[in-house]
């Protein structure tokens, strides 16, 4: 069941089994364990980052492909669920028809970029998808009737999922039973399923076939397998997912604008998490999406209590700053690859 | 030798600016034959082959296989169409193991590349026939290592292993015991041997050792300066002035890139 469920493709060492068994059983029991609105945001935000970093990889870890155009499809998948509640109300209607519009927007564009570049030198489609995804990010902000521009979009989700929606009135472990909290493992679940299929894509046969043109596209067409069409595959696949992504990540913000899922520095970082995590490695997503949305979102309270305990000592507390949060979380970077350049997950041998 | 051929060149031709590397080239290949392609270093041999098997295009000329054109067919097509290949450089999936090489093989040959939902683990059979033809070259000692450490002459080998694990109707090897120690010869020779008996296949085979030319080619075709020049039973072609002078009044020198 478990081995059906995982594809065969189970963690090759003991530490890491334990440790992404701690991951994912600390994000089921983030809304219990850690009471709040922020440690469930964060949750919720390693969950989707889950989906769009190991969507990610299929391209960059699995198939070989540079894009930059990942945010593009996040972004496609936030704003059609959002423009689809704003103008059609909150419906289970509504989010099935922003999916869908979401999600055949996506497929077609990575399609027909696929097509038309994915014969070129690798270097150039990693261009053509960085003018591609400009090109779509000031058109979103452009297009304020349909976006809200630069403000973005608020909407209201269906009643079960909002916050004012009461499962029980009284708490449980310190956690209100509400909409949001239907609304977090609502996330928690797609995100696991969706990490899922992605496992099975990998370990399918065309997925052996992504690696072995990762490998030599050469021979990989010399083999009988037409290269053009696998890429393209895979980029729609790809696209798919990330647009995926970034629907849960409207569905819990009840919020989209160009900030959350669209600026380019989300595409940095969904970089960093693959890296940090280890490319060609989809669990690496799990374990790079976690350690670096927590260290986002904590390093900067760690540094003010830092910070208050240096007070007078000269340069060190000045370097504990809570504004210098982007300075450790750099370093923290480079010493990670600097360690381990397989990335974590790599490192700890679950490379095939 | 059966009327119509299975495969076939017509005049092809194949100019890199003014330099002709291929000249019109027309010869047909019946199975159950096995043709030896000689000739000196940059006649136009490998050439010759990427533009049968599709990693060149040529620029005048068509390639029939079982009398239909290969025109403007990319080298995928033209391997599922029946046209195997092993590669004069090795050409392998480096940071893969041995048995996931020749799976792959085995894969493309099942045409199951497309497939997302099985597990390919869990596809034993094709697991079992990629292991079966890592025996027939010997390889299944190293069945594990990755395909990048494994030594030159082994390398040859699984390059050979995933040809035959493509079971193509026509094998183009390109030097395939190139490099290779003189005890690993044999295993190669012997595979080539097993598939010559098969009277189905056709099999075109690049070689400079004449001995091994000699022992194995039903025919021998002559390439000099991207054309054709001698075509016929190895005896009279060996024996032939014109080929004399040409080709083998020079000594052969191992490891060209044409």
């Amino acid at each position: 069941m478990l081995r059906t469920l995982l594809s065969e493709d189970l963690p090759k060492s003991r530490v890491l089994a334990f440790l992404l068994a701690a991951i994912v059983l600390a994000l089921f029991l983030t809304p219990f364990l850690v009471p709040g609105a922020k440690a469930m945001g964060v949750a919720a935000k390693i969950l989707v980052f889950v989906v769009l970093v190991a969507s990610y990889d299929l391209l960059l870890g699995y198939t070989g492909i540079v894009s930059f155009a990942h945010t593009m499809f996040f972004g496609i998948g936030a704003y059609g669920v959002a423009i689809a509640f704003t103008r059609l109300g909150p419906s289970w209607g509504a989010l099935a028809a922003g999916l869908a519009g979401a999600v055949l927007l996506s497929a077609l564009l990575a399609f027909v970029i696929g097509l038309f570049s994915l014969r070129v030198r690798a270097i150039f489609y990693a261009m053509i998808t960085l003018a591609v995804a400009s090109a779509f990010q000031t058109l979103a902000s452009q297009l304020s009737d349909l976006t809200g521009g630069e403000d973005g979009l608020n909407f209201k989700v269906p009643e079960v999922l909002s916050p004012a929606f009461e499962l029980h009135p009284d708490p449980v472990l310190g956690a209100s039973l509400d909409g949001k909290l239907l609304t977090y493992y609502l996330v928690f679940a797609a995100a696991m399923l969706l990490f899922l299929a992605m496992l099975r894509i990998i370990n399918s046969p065309f997925g052996r076939v992504l690696v072995a043109i990762r490998e030599n596209d050469f021979r990989a067409e010399a083999l009988g397998y037409r290269v053009v069409v696998y890429r393209t595959w895979s980029n729609v696949l790809a696209a798919v997912f990330a647009t995926l992504a970034g629907s849960l990540l409207a569905l819990w913000l009840r919020y989209n604008g160009p900030d959350t899922s669209l600026s380019f520095e989300i595409m940095l970082d969904i970089l960093l998490m693959v890296v940090i995590g280890g490319m060609g490695t989809l669990y690496g997503a799990l374990v790079g999406a976690a350690l670096f949305v927590v260290a986002q979102s904590y390093l900067q309270d760690l540094l003010r209590l830092a910070h208050g305990a240096l007070e007078g000592v000269p340069v060190v507390s000045a370097l504990a700053s809570p504004d210098r949060w982007l300075f450790w979380l750099g370093l923290l970077f480079v010493l990670s690859v600097y360690y381990f350049p397989a990335g974590i997950v790599g490192r700890l041998g679950n490379k095939r | 030798m059966s009327s119509t051929p299975v495969l076939e060149t017509r005049d092809l031709t194949i100019r890199f600016g003014g330099h002709v590397a291929v000249d019109a080239v027309s010869c047909a290949f019946h199975a159950g034959t096995l043709t030896a392609i000689v000739g000196p270093n940059g006649a136009g041999k490998t050439t010759y082959f990427n533009l049968i098997s599709g990693q060149l295009a040529a620029t005048a000329g068509d390639v029939l296989l079982d009398g239909v054109s290969l025109a403007g067919m990319p080298p995928s097509a033209r391997t599922r169409a029946g046209l195997g290949r092993a590669f004069q450089l090795t050409n392998l999936f480096p940071n893969l193991s041995v048995i996931e090489n020749v799976r792959l093989a085995v894969q493309a040959r099942a045409r199951v590349g497309l497939d997302l939902w099985q597990i390919w683990s869990r596809r034993r059979d094709l697991i079992a026939r990629a292991e079966h033809v890592l025996e027939r070259v010997a390889l299944q000692s190293r069945r594990d290592a990755v395909a990048a450490s494994l030594p030159h002459g082994d390398q040859r080998k699984l390059e050979v292993a995933m040809l035959l694990a493509l079971e193509p109707e026509v094998f183009m090897f390109d030097e395939p015991t190139a490099g290779m120690s003189v005890d690993e010869v044999p295993v190669i020779l012997d595979l080539i041997r097993g598939i010559k008996q098969d009277a189905s296949k056709t099999v075109l085979l690049v070689e400079h050792k004449m001995d091994v030319v000699r022992e194995l080619a039903d025919r021998i075709i002559v390439l000099h300066n991207g054309a054709l020049m001698a075509d016929g039973e190895p005896e009279a072609v060996i024996a032939s002035p014109v080929v004399q002078e040409a080709y083998l009044g020079m000594a052969p020198v191992a490891g060209e890139a044409t």
